[in-house]
């Protein structure tokens, strides 16, 4: 069985540069796999190259085995990756009904349609409706994404994230700027959200990082530095003088 | 529909909804059908014919500006366009006696609309913002000089003309009198309104909604935002080429103004006065617009310049046009305190208006000075004749300007007063519901 998300041998300069030196990754089908790293590390570029919002200098990217480096983003959606935004991007002016509804059209083969009533899909409404049951947002079904809380507006990404149905998953920071119980809410949201998918996740709290993951892999100054258990990388002396030991100290 | 759909989602419309519903287009219909029996002039015949022509025009703009998020600076190109394909289409057909009547003709204008949409969209959708605007200035100034140039198809200066009455009749409608103008653009007027309504409640319209939103996040629910874009253009040429088609139809020529700037701005004007965030606001501004055009051109010689300002005070003053200051008004209404504002607009009615009144004044004087410095300076603006050379009136108009202005500044912050506390109230009810 194939990877569901490779990476190799993946190089991205920004003119003379270098951000991802040499990064060599690999995510199994079904795996929680958290990537870490102090900060400027590249974790973000490393999501936006697998999401095809940059196409890597060089290496390639491959998503349960087919190459989708140099494809556009939404190329690469419609292949089953779906990624959510550190700082969070919603359709501001639109109903969290509407943001949701707008994230699930395309998976239910709706396209381009201009002849259907989008009042009258069965499927859309359905799916929108578990959505945002899921993501507990029921009662503010109707108000503009722009006007939730900060941790609504979170919620509301990781909706948008998983209500196409994608079964690779990339989270970029879901809890950064959570309340301890904002935090605690939202990693049994996402646990409940990617069961049985892919999740590649970017997170500094460690405590959501160890307990979600199933492997942790370790990014600094563009280059994995180790790739294990958790247990593996709690033990790893290059990620405790690299990472772990400066967050101890 | 499952349970969850039943819980969770938007209920679905009722019956009586949806018969209200289907009753508002009934009623447009049944109001269209007796206007000229309420007003039936010759003059108000031709006026309805050019409201209903920029309802479409302004409606089919909206689906770039209002929906899509994107300003376009040509939107002439398509409506041009179409009307002169349609002078041309006129002309053939009726040379070769051809059984097509001219109901259908607007067709020929739409597709034309569409066609050109199609060919030169690809490109200039391609980006949003800036770049958009930038392209579609160019192409508009491409084909506008184009009209100029190519004679044997667009006739100069002179324009082309036809005759709509030579054609194949159905029915015996011959299109020679304005009331059977006036039908056949209130027939197509309610069909384009009905037609580009429904695309709003359609995946694509939705998603346009999301393009104008964050172009980027919708790459990354599977959707090309280039490709919503140029659907979205070409929508709104279609519809702009049945509009150009109706005005070529009513004049019985094209003329290169058909394609300039000026209209493009005019309908610019007519959208976004009319408010963009509601689908009825360009319905609104079309009919304001014109109206104020058509009446500001009798009142006084530099119209265009009353016009520019009353845009200028919209984009400053009242972004969401005038359906948005309508609209600001429905919580209000739910709630109740509406007639708490009410009074502090009376009270700022008046000095709002000496205000006006004093740079009416002030506008005219100076008008006559630059423009005609050697008419006589006994003028006349707005109904009202005035000595422009008198120091007195100078005085008058500085004392109302500044005097007007100080005073309904004041006014203006008890409106904002009155609008806080009549707010806090349905504010409040929000957030307990």
């Amino acid at each position: 069985m194939s990877a569901a998300i490779e990476l190799r041998e993946i190089k991205k300069s920004f003119g003379n540069i270098p951000i991802l030196r040499d990064i060599n990754l690999s995510v199994a089908q079904g795996e929680r796999h958290a990537l870490i790293g102090p900060n400027g590390a590249g974790k973000s570029t490393t999501f936006n190259l697998i999401s095809g919002y940059f196409a890597p200098t060089s290496g390639t990217v491959k998503l349960r085995g087919e190459v989708v480096s140099g494809l556009p983003p939404y190329q690469i959606n419609r292949r089953g990756l779906s990624r959510s935004f550190q700082v969070t991007n919603v359709f501001a002016n639109m109903s969290v009904w509407e943001n949701l509804r707008c994230a699930v059209l395309w998976s239910t083969g709706q396209r381009y349609a201009f002849w259907k009533n989008i009042d009258n899909l069965p499927e859309v409404r359905e799916r929108t409706a578990q959505i945002l049951s899921d993501i507990h947002l029921v009662a503010r079904r109707d108000v503009p994404a722009g006007l939730l809380t900060y941790a609504e507006q979170r919620a509301l990404e990781i909706g948008i994230t998983v209500a196409g149905g994608a079964d690779v998953i990339l989270l970029d920071e879901p809890t950064a700027g959570m309340s301890h119980a904002e935090t605690e809410r939202a990693v049994a949201l996402i646990r409940r959200l990617t069961e049985g998918r892919t999740l590649l996740i970017v997170e500094h709290d460690m405590s959501v990082v160890f307990g979600l993951a199933d492997r942790i892999s370790v990014l600094v100054y563009g280059q994995i530095i180790a790739s294990g258990t958790p247990q593996e990388i709690r033990g790893n002396p290059k990620v405790k003088e690299a990472y772990l030991g400066e967050e101890a100290a | 529909m499952s349970e969850i759909a039943t819980r969770v989602a938007p209920p679905l419309p009722t019956a009586t909804e949806k018969l209200k519903f289907y009753g508002m287009w009934v009623t447009a219909a049944v109001v269209l059908v007796l206007l000229p029996h309420v007003f039936g002039s010759g003059g108000s015949l031709t006026t309805f014919s050019l409201i209903g022509i920029s309802i479409i025009f302004s409606l089919s703009y909206n689906i770039l500006l209002g929906q899509t998020g994107l300003l376009s600076f040509g939107p002439a190109v398509y409506y041009g366009l179409g009307g002169f394909l349609v002078i041309h289409a006129i002309n053939i057909i009726g040379a070769n006696k051809l059984p097509i009547p001219l109901p259908v003709i607007p067709l020929i204008g739409g597709l034309t609309g569409l066609l050109f949409a199609a060919l030169l969209g690809w490109v200039s959708t391609k980006r949003s913002g800036t770049a958009f605007a930038m392209i579609s200035l160019g192409v508009a100034e491409l084909i506008a000089s184009s009209a100029l140039i190519l004679r044997t198809f667009f006739g100069g200066e002179a324009g082309v003309s036809a005759n709509r009455t030579k054609l194949f009749k159905l029915f015996g409608f011959s299109f020679g009198p304005q009331i059977q103008i006036y039908y056949l653009v209130a027939a197509w007027t309610l069909i384009a309104v009905i037609a580009m309504y429904a695309l709003t409640r359609t995946p694509l319209g939705r998603m346009c909604n999301a393009v104008r939103d964050n172009p980027e996040r919708v790459q990354f629910v599977g959707y090309n935002p280039h490709v919503v874009r140029y659907l979205a253009f070409c929508f709104s040429g279609f519809f702009a080429g049945i509009a150009g088609a109706l005005a070529a139809i009513n004049f019985e020529i094209a003329n290169s103004a058909y394609l300039g700037a000026a209209q493009s701005v005019t309908v610019l004007f007519a959208t976004y006065i009319g408010g963009i965030g509601f689908f009825i606001g360009p319905i609104v501004g079309a009919i304001f617009v014109t109206f104020v055009s058509l009446g500001l051109s009798d009142l006084t010689q530099v119209w265009q310049l009353y016009f520019g300002l009353i845009f200028i005070a919209v984009v400053l003053f009242a972004p969401g046009g005038i359906t948005g200051l309508l609209m600001m008004h429905r919580p209000l209404l739910r709630a109740g305190t509406l007639p708490q504002v009410l009074p502090s607009y009376l009270e700022a009615l008046m000095p709002t208006l000496a205000m006006l009144a004093g740079l009416v004044l002030a506008l005219e004087t100076i008008v006559h000075y630059t423009v005609n410095p050697g008419d006589d300076s006994h003028i006349k603006a707005f109904g009202i004749s005035f000595d422009a050379a008198s120091p007195y009136i100078w005085a008058m108009s500085a004392v109302l300007l500044v005097g007007g202005f100080l005073v309904a500044r004041k006014s203006w912050v008890r409106v904002g007063e009155a609008w806080d506390k009549a707010g806090a109230v349905p504010r409040e009810e929000d957030v307990t519901a």
